[in-house]
Parts: structure tokens; C-alpha cells; sequence
């Protein structure tokens, strides 16, 4: 299963490091990462396959949405399919 | 990967738009549940509904975290619960309590199906079900109920009619001390479709499946926004937006409704693609009539403008899911909806507009604050005047009107939730009494003859 995690907050030191980190420790790939910075906004957007997370996708979204509201940046993650339902025919 | 642009969008639509979905609701047949003994019969249908939703709410909640979208409500509905009466005789009131007490249990947000269907007239189990209602809505808070009194294959039964204005009245009065909250769980039907996810009209038809999950959508917010972003466009660029942006928000629908019947191992039913407002600001079907134009909801053009929309989402939201059902379209319920209840606050939106209005939309008077001291007869004839619109024209049409026991026109009665609030609003008060009190059928309309 894959899943996308999306970054927007101000940009700041090792904002990518983290959000990477906790993927690494709870067995989660990172398959493509994009971003950029618009002025001061930081958006990061990663494709990741979750198929051995080693905690549960609603886990994994909470230790990511904790580590988001600790910096101030707002973190989703949202498995693929709803973006490639709303968006492709 | 997909394309960035397309993930802001949804995440968008998501956090500032108001994009949810409204409820899952899980439809089941109580058929199998009907006995001779009404304490039998109630045992029963805890078993069945424990058995088949005990994983409803767990469910929900682990696809809205994993795909981002909220899941506002779960829900479940049942066979109308008239005919479980027809077999088993008895208090009806106990099978509210029953459906109220597995609601409970289960942590759902409501419970529909405490219903009788009498297009054509009284059978065994419909009449006492119907003079239950009352005691029935003012002891439960999660039991919604809901009354068929016509339909353009059978035409109007106008006993059933007069009746339920009786009811509709003794329902608030009955819970009177509670902002008359039981009259909002009650509506009255002309067409009810069998599949519907929406409350309070939610009941399992005879012709559907054992199990069912049916999911309705939401997200008035998005089409608004949509169309702010082509101000200077004409209306057939108007259409063609609400269109694609429909199509976005049933296919997030039909992905819910995917889901959530793999899970549960129950069968998908439909998705019922409507535009259901919230109280929240910016989640108004009124906004999207203003945001064509209009500089309140209920000018001249408000009709013109909600059959373009109602038209327009059932055109893309139709090409988004593999079964569409229940109500499908633009709701219009005035307490629900903040831009409605501004509307009618300052008299640019009244009921003769609301009831045009409801023949082109997906349902009908909904949600509608009248006077206390309103007669039943009155409220009989708004009821009769709805069914026609539907008899007449193949289509749903439903009333829901909350006497607001105490009230005059222009307070304001408040519900909070996502029921909302809204103030009270004038009827006709000429008497339709001689007229009501008729009773008899209106028969069936020469539409109904299409063999």
C-alpha cells in the first residue's frame, strides 16, 4: 500500500531529516520525495510504500501529525488511491 | 507521481472547504427478526444489528484517518419498523427503546427505520406505529423516523396526511422542553427511495439485501469555492465546474464506500451524491446560489439557479460512482445551512419560495421552523402540497417542519449540532380544514400509467 505524506509549514533546519527519520524507524520507503520553498513556505510531498510499516497507518499518522504540530507544519498522510480516485478517470 | 497540484487540492478541499464524508450508513434488513412476541422480536434484532455493526464505528474511523477525510457520521438503518409490528403486536414505543439502547452500544450517531409506509393505506402495525411517533422521538435521541404518504404509482393517501400533521404537532409538543428536537427527526415522504444514507428519512426497504453499506457525501464548501474561481464565466462554464467538482467528491465517496464494504464483508450499496450543508460558515448550498449571483438565496432566479446545480451534480457525480442512490442532488434544509437561515432572517426567503424551490432539488421542505401555535390541518396542507410537487413530477419529495411549541415568528429556536437553528417562519394561515378533513385518496396520476 502506498500512502503520500505532505509538508507545509515555514521552512526551517531539518525539516526533511525528520519527517525521514521516523519513516526509516517505523519501516516505511520512501519512493519519490518533490519540493519546494515559495518565499518562506516549505512544501514537501512524499510518495512512500507503507507494505512494512511496522505499526499501523492510523499509528504512523499520528507520530507524524504529533511531530508536525510540535515544529508547526502541517503533516497529512493519506493513502494514494483517494488522490488518484478524485484526480484520474 | 501524481501531480502536486492535485494533492494541495485535495488536502485543500479537505481542511478549509468543509469536504467530508457526511455518514456511512449501514442498512439491514430486520425481516428475519419479526415474531409473534415483541420481547422475542427486540432480542432479536440486538443480535442482528450487534452482529452485523459492531465494527461499524471502528471502521469509519480507521478509513477517515487513513485517508484523510473526515467520516462525520455512522449510521444504520432498518426495515421499517410497521412491519415488524404487523407480526409481533404490542407497545411499538419498545422497539424505539431497543433501537435507541443498540445505538448506544454501538456508538452511532443515528438510528433510522422507525417508519411505516402508507402511499396506498393503513396496513397492520402502519397506524399504531404512527401514533407511537411522538412518545417514540421524545424518549430517544438517536431514533429517526419517517412516514411514505404517497407516490406517483399509487397516488396521495390523505387519511395518512392528516394524521401525520397531527403527529408532526404532537411530536414537538412532546418534546417541547428540548427546542421540540423529536419534530426534527421525522419526516414525511412522498417517493421515499428505499437507499437512502440520509437521516431522518434513512430506512432499509423490503427489496433491498440482507446487509447494505450506503455512503453519503458532502461538501457544498467545494462547489462554492470552485465557482468563486471563474467570476466572469457564463453558466454553462458555471455547470461544467460543479460538474467536474462533483465528480471529485463522489469518487471520494465511492472510494469511502469501496472501503468500508470490504471490511465489514457487507455488499456496497449506492452512493448517494448529495450536496448536504452544515451550520459551519462556508458549507452552504445558499452560498453556491450567491456565489452564481444571486445577492440572497430566495430572489427571483433562485429556482433557475438551484435546478442548475441540482441538475449539475447528479450529471458528474453520476459518471464518479458505479451505483448512485438515496436522495442525489442539492439539499435544502433552511436550519442547516447558514447562508438559508440569513436568507430567511430577513424575509428574502419564504415558504412559497422554499416550496418551489423543492421541485427541482433532491428533496423538499426541510428543516423548516413554524410557528407554535400552527394547526395540524396547516401542516397537513403544506404536507399535501409537497407530495404533489413529487406525485406529479417522478420525484422525492419530503417535509420537515419543527413547530416551535411557544414561538412566534421571527424567534429563533436552536438545536445546535448539525441540526443548526433558524427563526420561525410565517404559513399561509388561511384554513385548509374543510380540505384536510376529506381524508379519502387522491388517486394516482395519469403519469403513473407507463406499462
Amino acid at each position: 500500500m502506498r500512502a503520500v505524506i505532505t509538508v507545509v509549514g515555514k521552512d526551517m533546519i531539518g525539516i526533511l531529516a525528520r519527517v525521514s527519520t521516523l519513516c526509516a524507524e517505523n519501516g516505511v520507503n520512501i519512493a519519490e520525495v518533490s519540493q519546494t520553498v515559495l518565499q518562506d513556505m516549505f512544501c514537501m510531498i512524499m510518495l512512500v510504500d507503507t507494505a512494512k510499516c511496522k505499526i499501523s497507518l492510523s499509528e504512523f499518522t499520528d507520530l507524524m501529525n504529533d511531530e508536525g504540530a510540535e515544529h508547526g507544519l502541517a503533516i497529512h498522510v493519506m493513502r494514494e488511491d483517494i488522490f488518484d480516485s478524485m484526480h484520474k478517470i | 507521481m501524481i501531480n502536486t497540484r492535485d494533492i494541495l487540492e485535495t488536502i485543500h478541499m479537505i481542511e478549509d472547504e468543509n469536504l467530508d464524508i457526511r455518514t456511512i450508513t449501514m442498512g439491514i434488513s430486520l425481516l428475519d427478526c419479526c415474531c409473534g412476541d415483541i420481547t422475542a422480536s427486540c432480542r432479536k434484532i440486538h443480535d442482528k444489528i450487534m452482529r452485523l455493526a459492531c465494527r461499524l464505528v471502528d471502521t469509519g474511523n480507521e478509513i477517515s484517518k487513513e485517508f484523510g477525510v473526515p467520516i462525520i457520521n455512522k449510521r444504520i438503518a432498518v426495515t421499517p419498523v410497521a412491519m415488524l409490528l404487523a407480526a409481533s403486536g404490542g407497545d411499538p414505543v419498545r422497539y424505539a427503546r431497543e433501537l435507541e439502547s443498540i445505538s448506544n452500544e454501538l456508538g452511532i450517531d443515528f438510528a433510522g427505520g422507525y417508519s411505516a409506509l402508507v402511499q396506498k393505506g393503513f396496513a397492520c402495525g402502519d397506524e399504531a406505529l404512527i401514533r407511537s411517533i411522538p412518545e417514540a422521538l421524545s424518549q430517544t435521541a438517536h431514533v429517526c423516523s419517517s412516514v411514505n404518504i404517497g407516490s406517483t404509482k399509487t397516488g396521495i393517501n390523505m387519511d395518512a396526511v392528516a394524521l401525520m400533521g397531527q403527529t408532526i404537532r404532537a411530536t414537538a409538543e412532546a418534546s417541547a422542553a428540548d427546542n421540540c428536537i423529536g419534530a426534527a427527526k421525522l419526516v414525511v415522504f412522498c417517493n421515499a427511495p428505499e437507499d437512502n444514507p440520509f437521516m431522518a428519512g434513512a430506512f432499509h426497504g423490503a427489496g433491498e439485501p440482507d446487509c447494505v453499506i450506503n455512503v453519503g457525501v458532502s461538501g457544498p464548501g467545494v462547489v462554492r469555492n470552485a465557482l468563486s474561481k471563474i467570476p466572469g464565466g457564463d453558466l454553462t462554464d458555471v455547470a461544467d465546474t460543479v460538474k467536474k467538482t462533483a465528480f471529485k467528491i463522489t469518487r471520494v465517496g465511492q472510494l469511502v464506500a469501496l472501503e468500508a464494504s470490504k471490511r465489514l464483508g457487507v455488499p456496497f450499496g449506492i452512493v448517494d451524491l448529495s450536496l448536504a450543508p452544515t451550520p459551519a460558515v462556508g458549507d452552504s448550498v445558499a452560498h453556491i446560489l450567491e456565489e452564481m449571483g444571486l445577492e440572497t438565496c430566495g430572489a427571483h432566479g433562485t429556482t433557475a439557479a438551484l435546478a442548475l446545480l441540482n441538475d449539475a451534480v447528479k450529471k458528474g457525480g453520476t459518471m464518479a460512482s458505479s451505483h448512485v442512490g438515496g436522495l442525489s442532488g442539492a439539499f435544502i434544509p433552511v436550519t442547516e445551512d447558514a447562508g438559508m437561515v440569513r436568507a430567511a432572517a430577513c424575509g428574502c426567503l419564504k415558504i412559497e419560495k422554499l416550496e418551489a424551490m423543492t421541485a427541482v432539488c433532491s428533496v423538499g421542505l426541510d428543516m423548516i421552523v413554524i410557528p407554535g401555535d400552527t394547526p395540524p390541518e396547516v401542516i397537513s396542507a403544506v404536507i399535501a402540497d409537497e407530495a404533489a410537487i413529487g406525485m406529479i413530477n417522478h420525484k422525492t419529495t419530503a417535509v420537515r417542519l419543527i413547530p416551535a411549541i411557544g414561538k412566534k415568528i421571527g424567534e429563533h429556536l436552536d438545536f445546535g449540532g448539525l441540526l443548526g437553528g433558524g427563526p420561525v417562519m410565517a404559513l399561509n394561515t388561511a384554513s385548509p380544514a374543510a380540505f384536510i378533513a376529506r381524508g379519502g385518496r387522491i388517486p394516482a396520476p395519469i403519469q403513473s400509467l407507463r406499462n
